[in-house]
């Protein structure tokens, strides 16, 4: 099922300089591994070697922080937003 | 605690804001009776900065320990081309004052240090940041939770921004992000450049929310962190939660002092120990 996943500026160069893509799968797991298919390296930015998420980068579905739902596997349907977002800390 | 009274001037000087029936005078005084700290005199504490003292808001703390130079005035508003090479403390004071003479501007010309944190957060009842660095944020953080005390949050990068408010008990800076980057990951604006007039969007709305917070009214911007993309001229805002894991503010929190942030965020020891400067600003 299509989302629309909201990129932040760090991995618009994997993306060539989209920011919002579209991808399909029904968990944010599989959304990822779409826009990895899609985007070679793209994962790569977001995770570590194991695959785990940096821990400076959030994942929402809509408004709502993976973290508190199911992470990873946190479902999402069609019209979904996804949105990565790394802490930033200029000023 | 019982407020200031008005002066005739202050009756002239705030007269749009004593005719609004949420500010009145009553929230006129509670500007005046307000202390609020800035971190940093740079892109995002210029027009907080400015605001703020234009409001009437009292006493108005920066911390900053970095000079004026050149490549900061193309955002960095408070300061002016003749005060390049002069600390941005006292270069920020003289336009403040100059804005409004009716406040107290107090300059704190050191960087923000785990030895100073709460000797500058307890002198104040409002924790602005405006900092430009990962150590110095979970710094700010930590020594405004175990503080108690409001964090208005800014941060900037290239064309988009984040705001949002931490109100004690309420979530912190590492519920939102449990860890800092390694050093590199994510670029500064010193390393991969700002739009000049975008820490002025952001700067505002820290400066409006740090106002409603004073005077008690609205909807802050706590549990929310509101996002700025200026290229699409979009604001969205996501949930921010308290996590009850946080080892800050959680329900079993394990950090109740301040700790190496250099270290904390991956950066290699100083040879000297004694004290650990954060660098704040650019």
């Amino acid at each position: 099922m299509p989302v629309e996943v909201h990129v932040p500026p760090l991995l618009q160069k994997v993306t060539n300089g989209v920011k919002t893509l579209r991808a399909s799968g029904s968990t944010v797991n599989q959304v990822l591994s779409d826009l990895n298919r899609q985007f070679p390296g793209f994962t790569s930015e977001i995770s570590d070697d194991s695959g785990q998420l940096h821990r400076f980068v959030n994942l929402y579905v809509n408004d709502e922080d993976v973290r508190f739902l199911q992470r990873m596997e946190t479902p999402v349907k069609d019209g979904d937003v996804v949105s990565i977002l790394p802490a930033m800390a200029g000023g | 605690m019982s407020l200031p009274t008005l002066t005739p001037q202050d009756i002239q000087r705030y007269h749009r804001h004593l005719i609004i029936p949420d500010v009145g005078s009553v929230g006129q005084r509670k500007l005046k009776a307000a202390k609020v700290l800035l971190i940093g005199a740079g892109g995002l504490g210029s027009p907080t900065a400015m605001y703020l003292a234009a409001a009437g808001v009292g006493t108005i703390g920066i911390v900053d320990f970095d000079v004026v130079d050149v490549s900061n005035l193309q955002r960095q508003i408070v300061h002016s081309t003749r005060n390049i090479g002069r600390s941005k403390v006292e270069s920020a004071k003289e336009r403040l004052l100059d804005i409004n003479p009716l406040i107290e501007v107090v300059g704190h010309e050191e960087p923000l240090t785990s030895e100073n944190a709460f000797r500058l957060f307890e002198q104040y009842d409002i924790i602005i940041n405006g900092c430009d660095n990962f150590p110095t944020r979970y710094l700010a953080n930590d020594a405004a939770v175990l503080l108690k005390k409001p964090l208005v949050d800014g941060s900037i990068f290239r064309f988009e921004g984040q705001a949002n408010v931490f109100l004690p008990g309420q979530g912190c800076y590492r519920c939102l992000y449990p860890a800092p980057p390694p050093p590199g990951a994510v670029p500064s604006c010193a390393e991969a450049g700002v739009l000049g007039v975008l820490p002025g969007m952001i700067g505002v709305l820290q400066a409006i929310e740090t106002v409603k917070l004073i005077l008690g009214i609205g909807k802050s911007l706590q549990g929310r962190l509101l996002l700025f993309d200026a290229l699409e001229m979009q604001f969205r805002e996501v949930r921010v939660r308290r996590d009850p894991d946080c080892p800050v503010c959680g329900d079993h929190p394990t950090i109740h002092e301040l700790i190496d942030y250099e270290e904390f965020c991956g950066m290699p020891p100083r040879e000297s120990s004694v004290e650990a400067p954060v660098a704040v600003a650019v």
